[in-house]
């Protein structure tokens, strides 16, 4: 039995122990939307609910613009869902880009309105950085749970995969923040927004890849040549 | 090969939702012998023929998901082979194929909960082969990058190891036990002459002096006494 690869074989037969099949990705996605919207709901418990929605509401470019943050988050969740399994495409990490297309557009339009919206006004630095800070802060509980429920997988993508789920933590957070966000779109504060996502995305893929490198499985132990 | 049963693969496209709800959309009503050939092939290019040897094979792991070792060992050998044959087609040099070969029953082991039977096992098992794969021929290029192959290069390097501080002690330890050697009294010098910087024998040595073999054993002890002690002084 000198053979490596026998070797290798024995000693993961004898590590064997029965895998409890994955959830299918949609459904893994939709446990960690439901997780989105238990955070939403505590947090709609602070916010001016109503005053959110005549400002939302008020004008095509802010619904849009939320409609798309939303569809990011849950498709770049789905996305992560799907590259975290071994036989799927990497074409899955395009998933999120229309959806990623009309949040940035919207949001984009948002500036060139020669007016501002009533009832808001214009951030300024102070308001920016809290903004900043909320996205950041938010989306790393959001993305540590995405990645523990991703590590049950075993991706052979890990900084893509990571990196879908930095995004779609990221697109949660800008979403809750409609919350506590009273303010007009304008170039800097927005500009802020694209800067705290890129962060978020960044530091996923930094973190999250080296952790889903890793599986929850302890390590097996191959008996050295001539053991046996 | 024989054929097995026909499951649809989706997973092939992540676009095929779209592209099959098309051509469902897009087939008239008003004309269904046209559309009903046209649904079926795109169809037919979404869908995937089972062999029996994947059949046995997702048969087998599925097994192995519950945790039977005798299926998982079968599962494992009979990959073995089957991954030798893809790393090589793949590219791979002979002597790193069995590299990816366990590379990949590592990932196998490592990934078996996202194995779904009701799909190909081959595919699965074909995407984690061509990844590592990939992995294994990226290291050997970096490997080429940075080392050179050059065998006479470590003879013409001077070994390290060597303190030359010790040749130095030792010459220098030579020329006082010299110093040291002159010193001693006629009869002594020439015990240790013969007997130790000669090496002859107690006989020969003897014979050649003219003296008794005892004669010479006691001048050799004293000798060697004295020079101890000069040596210990640092004289």
């Amino acid at each position: 039995m000198d053979d490596p690869n026998d070797r290798l074989i024995d000693a993961l037969v004898a590590d064997l122990r029965p895998a409890r099949p994955l959830l299918p990705p949609a459904l893994r996605t939709l446990i960690w939307l439901m997780l989105v919207a238990a955070v939403a709901i505590g947090l709609a418990m602070f916010a001016d609910v109503a005053a959110m929605g005549r400002r939302i509401g008020a004008i095509p470019d802010m619904w849009l613009a939320v409609l798309g943050s939303i569809a990011t988050m849950a498709t770049a969740a789905f996305a992560a869902f799907e590259l975290s399994l071994p036989d799927r495409s990497r074409a899955w990490a395009l998933l999120p880009l229309p959806a990623a297309a009309l949040w940035v557009g919207a949001s984009g339009l948002g500036c060139m309105r020669a007016y501002v919206l009533p009832g808001t006004h214009v951030a300024g630095f102070g308001e920016t950085r809290d903004c900043l800070l909320f996205i950041i802060g938010l989306s790393v509980p959001l993305s540590a749970a995405l990645i523990v429920m991703l590590r049950r997988a075993y991706s052979l993508a890990p900084p893509l995969t990571a990196a879908m789920a930095g995004l779609a933590s990221a697109a949660a957070a800008a979403t809750l923040l409609n919350f506590f966000h009273p303010f007009d779109a304008a170039a800097a504060d927005l500009a802020l927004h694209a800067v705290a996502v890129l962060i978020v995305v960044a530091a996923a893929r930094a973190v999250g890849s080296r952790t889903l490198q890793n599986s929850f499985a302890a390590p097996v132990t191959v008996p050295p040549a001539g053991s046996n | 090969m024989a054929q097995g049963n026909v499951i649809s693969a989706p997973w092939r496209n992540p676009l095929h939702p779209f592209l099959f709800a098309c051509s469902i959309a897009l087939s008239p009503m008003t004309a269904p012998a046209v559309a009903e050939p046209r649904i079926r092939h795109t169809m037919q290019r979404a869908e995937w023929t089972r062999t029996d040897s994947d059949a046995r094979r997702s048969a087998l792991m599925a097994a192995a998901q519950t945790g039977d070792r005798v299926a998982y060992e079968k599962l494992l050998r009979d990959c073995a082979s089957f991954i030798v044959s893809l790393a090589r087609r793949r590219g791979v040099p002979p002597d790193r194929v069995d590299d990816v070969v366990q590379e990949a029953l590592l990932t196998i082991h490592r990934a078996r909960a996202t194995y779904d039977p009701r799909r190909s096992f081959e595919a699965w098992l074909r995407t984690i082969v061509e990844r590592r794969a990939i992995d294994v021929l990226r290291q050997v290029r970096r490997h080429g990058e940075r080392e050179v192959h050059a065998p006479l290069a470590y003879e013409s390097y001077a070994d390290e190891t060597i303190d030359l501080s010790v040749g130095i002690e030792h010459k220098d330890k030579a020329k006082r036990i010299g110093a040291a050697l002159t010193q001693l009294p006629q009869r002594q010098r020439e015990a240790v002459q013969h007997l130790m910087v000669d090496e002859r024998l107690l006989a020969d040595a003897a014979a050649l002096t003219g003296r008794s073999k005892g004669s010479l054993k006691v001048s050799l002890h004293r000798a060697l006494n004295a020079l101890r002690l000069k040596m210990d002084r640092g004289d």
